[in-house]
């Protein structure tokens, strides 16, 4: 339930007329509030300052690692690289089996099936990006052509990026349409939506987008390829927080959202669940509607957790490099 | 896979049961080895053992332990287990010897007597080889063409420095630090012993040594040859006996220095029981060494390379090289090589001369092998042996290597010390230099690949203490071993080694 | 001169909860009780037995003629003065001062501490009669810059009369932490740096060294209460033990490496290499040239330091860091805390990312054990304290050699 109690829906999220036409869409998008930077970089300051200790602190690491997408998206990445990947994804410390395994693995869509073999026989999903990752600078037909192919292989979630040219043009339609193409080339997969904030820049753009992404269908909406930089900035997820808290409000449907790129410490991700706990609620607190896009962050929680149950500082040899 | 072959005894047993030597593939069928024993008449293994304290055979007071033939099972002796009182008269034996005689007496003096030894030991060798194989359960090949030569050139090395301390760089006149308590493995009895007792000695100290509780055997032996060679009483002494005797004799307030070579685990408790002391320590720990092949390394011989690193000694071996790290474009290729040559590797009576595999030293040991090697199995590594008939009574374990292994996989992290080779992948020499080094041990590493200037740049940036380059396990009395981080600290061997028994 | 009065009262609190003065300096400012301001500075400049603090007495404002022959108007910086702004020139030297344990929490921070994380020293001017000193913060050096302690706590620098003298940082073990993790990243750069860029670097810092002589021997006389002329032998000893150092870099391989004569068609060459990052606990006396004899072996080989300085060595350490900081030596290389030993010690002896521990520092025989104990966690190289060190002894090599690693490579030889 949304923490702040009834919420009044007020008259201009009205979805279904915003949906209708390029003008109505536009005009539903400039018309949500805007955000004001000052602001929201203060209130993400203030969320900062909690303090999360001792078995909070367990807590937050352990569901952290849970909701982690270990990720690798290089273009020298092999079966080998990936199938190093899934054993980590699976125990990700060799010296604690009590260390939970994580959400999932992201990976090129030809590297699916790698993944996919790697993993049967666990919970951990197959997350495959596609349309062109992470330019999404193709044809419409090249990027569905990729997405059908990532779901035959066995992907579990799609991770798309949005036409930010069109975007940043103006053409909210025909982002809109994109979108609702490739989550109808999903078929059972889940869709995230990549909305690369880094180039979107401004805080009203990252609010409009998010909205603009989730009226089109998607079941996630995400920050960033992890290939530009900034990209999950506390302040942009806080706003994109807000944004799936008030379309569930507005439309009943929930939408999860994944911080992606530059989240590398413990310090971070937790920041990020204080965010989450305090904007939209606990019910988001779990690996089905949040999760983290990361590689080098899995490492820092393992050490901080093993601190926790050492009681003295660990070191880069006690984790590994996969 | 490779037909069973049925077993044949073995002619000439003087043993009941000696095990068979069982080839493990196709490969033999044609030309068949025959046995081929190495005799065991020339070994006298007496039914029970004193401790060796003060140049005399004295009876312990901590009650006996039994060594066994890891082979057969068969009980070899009786050995005493010295009691905290016995540690105590070694240790003051020790001190004595050393205040009135080794740290009076010059250098060149005390390199006569290590000479001595030396002389004995390649007089006796063939003997000790043998006896040494049968303790321990390693192949007679090895005890005889590497245990042995080692040995005797390691007294002869050190003998040489005794009288020559001023030059090897710690300072004009260099001293001895006193006593010192040696405690050493099972895997190569005689070698540590003389690893430790050689320098020691060259140094002007005086030692109490405690080999392993399944090896006692050579150590016993050298008491005996220190007698042949008229060593003063009580500059060696040994003291045999289990966990407790080896922590008494660390622990002793009259102890100079402490050296051990063993399990990190272990080791760590002893840095813990010295703080605070004036004790000065030398640690040589566990290992999980990283065998580098990369692309365009020399294939058969880094197959040959790879083979040895992991499966000499049954693989119990600190610096094995149990983590292959084979450049991804040319894993498949090195895998059929690897597995092909494990085919011809003979597993059987450690004192036949064709065996390559022995047995493995004790019970505790293969059952740690066996739940490591399990829980590799469980975690999703292809696990494969060549087919192999094992004897029946015995300690043994088929050669087996891991493919499709990651880094966080136990077997990829902790130490086996077994005939088990993790195989993982590396994509570029950054890659293979960062999980090479990804681990808290740092004892050796492999590199394989023809081009120098890789070879160099890659053996700069390991973290380890011995870099072998398209070659392994190579030891010489004058090349100093050792490791970083928890794999120990303190050099053992060439000048280097010479610090750890001086007062520097 | 009640408003005077007021101001200086206001900058001791200030001065009090670690505010950004910095250089310690003697209120030149009028009082309404000149006399007794003149009679607490003759105390001052008596007990600091400091002929020069004497005669500065000129500057000392609103002070007669006679007094000012035996006043003394502190020479601004780092001498061990008092606010001897008199009335209120008892507060933080009295109670407070003799437990150098003020543990103060970060207040709002006044304005003028908003400086900015170098600080540069100022011109080392003595107060004049119109002029107000401005004083130094100590703060931590660490990564390469002067981070106050996250923990926002401080602890008061008394002289050996226990004047007041500075505030310094009192590092916590979150400030270890971030120490070990700053050398960590400097490791490989530093070891990867050819053994003649660093013998040069080292150079440097002792120009440094030399240019900053006597505000060095201002503060180990601050620090240790001992003469003038001592803190300047020291402090020369200091700079030529460093210069000796630098010119190791590229001598140990040569002195302790070794080609191994292998029965054998192999090359086999040992070599030493720099252990990787090393905890190093300085010895509260002498100040500075006790830290400079345990840091510069420790680095010259390519490790990196967190160097913990206990107690009053925080100025000298502090203002060492301020030479490092403009000698080229990368940041992270070498980092340092100020505080306590017994607070500070178990941190990095714990931490598995720390290679080494120097506990020379380390007087309380049950701490070295502990700290030696916990080391054994993963199995760190050590060195023990001595009972009795004679610093002035020739070092050799071992102080170097300790930090560490010999490393045998093994080739075949063929064509």
């Amino acid at each position: 339930m949304d923490p702040a109690g009834t919420h009044h829906v007020p008259d201009r999220l009205d979805l279904r007329a915003a949906t209708g036409n390029e003008a109505a869409l536009r005009g539903f998008l400039h018309g949500l509030p805007g955000v004001d930077k000052v602001g929201a970089e203060a209130r993400v300051a203030r969320l900062g300052t909690r303090s999360i200790k001792t078995t909070a602190k367990g807590f937050a690491l352990d569901l952290a690692i849970r909701m982690i997408d270990l990720t690798t998206l290089e273009g020298a990445d092999t079966p080998g690289k990936v199938r190093s990947l899934a054993a980590k994804a699976r125990r990700p410390d060799p010296s604690d089996p009590t260390c939970p395994s994580v959400a999932a693995v992201c990976v090129y869509p030809d590297l699916v099936e790698v993944a996919k073999h790697e993993l049967r026989g666990t919970a951990i999903k197959v997350a495959s990006v596609a349309t062109a990752f992470p330019s999404g600078r193709s044809s419409l037909e090249v990027k569905l052509a990729e997405t059908r192919m990532a779901v035959a292989a066995g992907a579990d979630e799609i991770d798309m990026v949005i036409d930010r040219g069109a975007f940043l043009a103006g053409h909210y339609g025909a982002v809109f349409e994109q979108i609702v193409a490739v989550k109808g080339a999903c078929g059972d997969a889940h869709l995230k939506v990549i909305l690369e904030t880094g180039e979107l820049v401004t805080y009203d753009n990252v609010r409009r987008a998010s909205w603009l992404a989730m009226l089109a269908g998607a079941d996630f909406i995400k920050t960033s390829t992890g290939k530009v930089s900034p990209a999950a900035t506390l302040p942009v997820s806080l706003v994109m927080l807000e944004a799936v808290r008030d379309f569930r409000a507005a439309s009943g449907r929930m939408v999860g959202f994944k911080p992606a790129g530059g989240i590398r410490t413990a310090k971070d991700a937790i920041k990020h669940l204080v965010a989450v706990n305090e904007t939209c609620g606990p019910d988001w607190l779990d690996p089905q509607w949040f999760r983290f896009g990361a590689s080098s962050l899995l490492n820092d929680l393992l050490m901080q957790r093993q601190k926790q149950a050492a009681g003295y500082y660990s070191g880069p040899n006690y984790v590994t490099v996969d | 896979m490779a037909q069973r072959k049925s077993s044949r005894l073995p002619e000439n047993t003087a043993a009941a049961d000696t095990p068979s030597t069982a080839s493990t593939a196709s490969a033999a069928k044609l030309f068949e080895y025959a046995p081929a024993p190495e005799s065991r008449a020339i070994v006298k293994i007496n039914p029970s053992y004193d401790l060796f304290i003060g140049g005399e055979l004295v009876p312990a007071t901590g009650g006996a332990l039994k060594t066994v033939n890891p082979a057969t099972e068969e009980v070899l002796a009786e050995v005493g287990v010295a009691s905290a009182a016995d540690v105590d008269r070694a240790v003051a034996a020790a001190r004595t010897a050393y205040d009135r005689v080794w740290s009076r007496m010059p250098g060149s003096e005390r390199a006569k007597y290590l000479f001595r030894i030396a002389r004995i030991v390649q007089e006796r060798s063939r003997e000790l080889a043998v006896l040494e194989s049968i303790d321990n359960g390693k192949p007679i090949r090895e005890t005889r063409d590497v245990d042995l030569p080692l040995v005797a050139a390691h007294f002869f090395h050190y003998a040489g420095w005794a009288d020559k301390l001023s030059y090897a760089g710690y300072g004009p006149d260099p001293k001895p630090l006193g006593v010192a308590a040696q405690v050493i493995p099972w895997n190569f009895p005689l070698l540590m012993l003389a690893w430790k007792i050689a320098p020691a000695l060259a140094c002007g100290n005086t030692v109490v040594l405690k080999p392993a509780e399944t090896t006692p055997l050579t150590a016993l032996a050298f008491a005996e040859i220190c007698r042949q060679a008229d060593l003063p009483p009580g500059v060696v002494n040994i003291v045999t006996g289990a966990g407790e005797t080896g922590a008494a004799l660390v622990g002793h307030p009259d102890v100079d220095k402490v050296a051990f070579t063993g399990s990190t685990e272990v080791g760590r408790g002893i840095a813990r029981a010295v703080a605070g002391s004036r004790k000065k320590v030398t640690l040589e720990l566990g290992g999980k060494a990283a065998n580098i092949v990369f692309d365009d390394a020399p294939i058969d011989q880094a197959v040959e390379g790879v083979i040895d690193s992991i499966f000499f000694n049954q693989g119990q071996v600190c610096c094995a090289g149990s983590r292959l790290l084979v450049q991804e474009s040319i894993e498949p290729e090195l895998m059929d090589a690897l597995r092909r040559r494990m085919e011809t590797l003979r597993v059987g009576d450690p004192l036949d001369k064709n065996t390559d595999v022995g047995a493995i030293n004790s019970a505790a040991q293969l059952a740690r092998i066996t739940e490591l090697t399990e829980a590799g199995e469980a975690e999703g590594a292809e696990r494969w042996s060549p087919a192999c008939e094992l004897p029946s009574t015995g300690y043994w374990f088929a050669p087996t290597v891991f493919t499709n292994v990651s880094a966080t996989h136990r077997i990829a992290r902790e130490e086996i010390f077994g005939p088990v080779l993790s195989v993982l992948t590396f994509r570029t020499p950054e890659e293979a230099v960062a999980k090479a080094n990804n681990t808290p041990y740092g004892l050796s590493a492999g590199i394989w690949t023809e081009k120098g200037s890789r070879m160099l740049a890659i053996a700069k940036k390991l973290r380890a203490g011995v870099v072998w380059a398209n070659t392994f396990n190579k030891f010489d009395p004058s090349s100093p071993f050792g490791g970083y981080r928890e794999s120990g600290y303190g050099r053992e061997g060439g000048a280097h080694g010479l610090e750890a028994y001086l007062d520097v | 001169m009640s408003d005077k009065t007021g101001a200086d009262s206001k900058a001791k609190t200030t001065v009090a909860k670690k505010a950004a003065a910095k250089t310690v300096t003697a209120k030149k400012t009028a009082t309404k009780n000149p006399a007794a301001k003149k009679t607490a500075a003759k105390k001052t400049a008596a007990a600091q037995g400091s002929p020069r603090e004497a005669s500065v007495a000129a500057a000392v404002p609103a002070v007669s003629g006679a007094a000012a022959g035996k006043g003394t108007a502190k020479r601004a910086v780092t001498t061990a003065s008092t606010e001897t702004s008199a009335p209120t020139a008892a507060p933080p030297t009295s109670a407070d001062a003799s437990a150098s344990n003020g543990s103060t929490t970060t207040a709002s921070v006044p304005a003028e501490s908003n400086a900015t994380a170098v600080e540069t020293q100022s011109a080392e001017r003595p107060s004049t009669r119109t002029r107000l000193a401005v004083r130094k913060t100590y703060k931590l050096y660490i990564g390469g810059a002067f981070p106050r302690s996250e923990s926002g706590r401080s602890y008061e620098v008394t002289s050996a009369q226990g004047a007041f003298v500075a505030n310094a940082a009192l590092a916590s073990r979150k400030d270890a932490r971030d120490a070990v993790r700053a050398a960590r990243s400097a490791f490989s750069g530093w070891s990867g740096a050819t053994a003649y860029n660093r013998g040069q670097i080292l150079y440097r810092i002792a120009e440094m060294l030399e240019g900053r002589r006597e505000q060095f021997a201002d503060e180990v006389s601050a620090a240790e209460g001992v003469t003038r002329d001592s803190a300047l032998a020291q402090a020369d000893a200091a700079i030529d033990r460093w210069v000796w150092y630098a010119g190791w870099s590229d001598k140990i391989s040569q002195v302790r490496g070794t080609v191994n004569p292998v029965a054998g068609p192999y090359w086999n060459v040992s070599s030493p290499e720099p252990t990787g990052v090393v905890a190093v606990f300085a010895p509260e006396r002498p100040s500075l040239f006790g830290l400079v004899s345990v840091l510069a072996p420790v680095i010259v080989s390519g490790n990196t330091a967190v160097v913990v300085a206990p107690g009053p060595t925080a100025l000298p350490a502090i203002t060492l860091a301020e030479v490092l900081a403009t000698s080229d030596l990368p940041g992270g290389v070498i980092n340092i805390l100020t505080g306590r030993i017994a607070e500070l010690g178990m941190p990095l002896a714990s931490h598995l990312d720390v290679d080494a521990l120097d506990l020379s520092g380390v007087t309380d025989p049950e701490l070295a054990t502990e700290l030696e104990r916990a080391g054994a966690q993963n199995l760190k190289r050590l060195r023990r304290p001595e009972p009795e060190p004679d610093w002035t002894a020739d070092p050799g090599l071992d102080r170097i050699v300790s930090f560490m690693e010999t490393k045998t490579v093994w080739h075949p030889v063929g064509v």
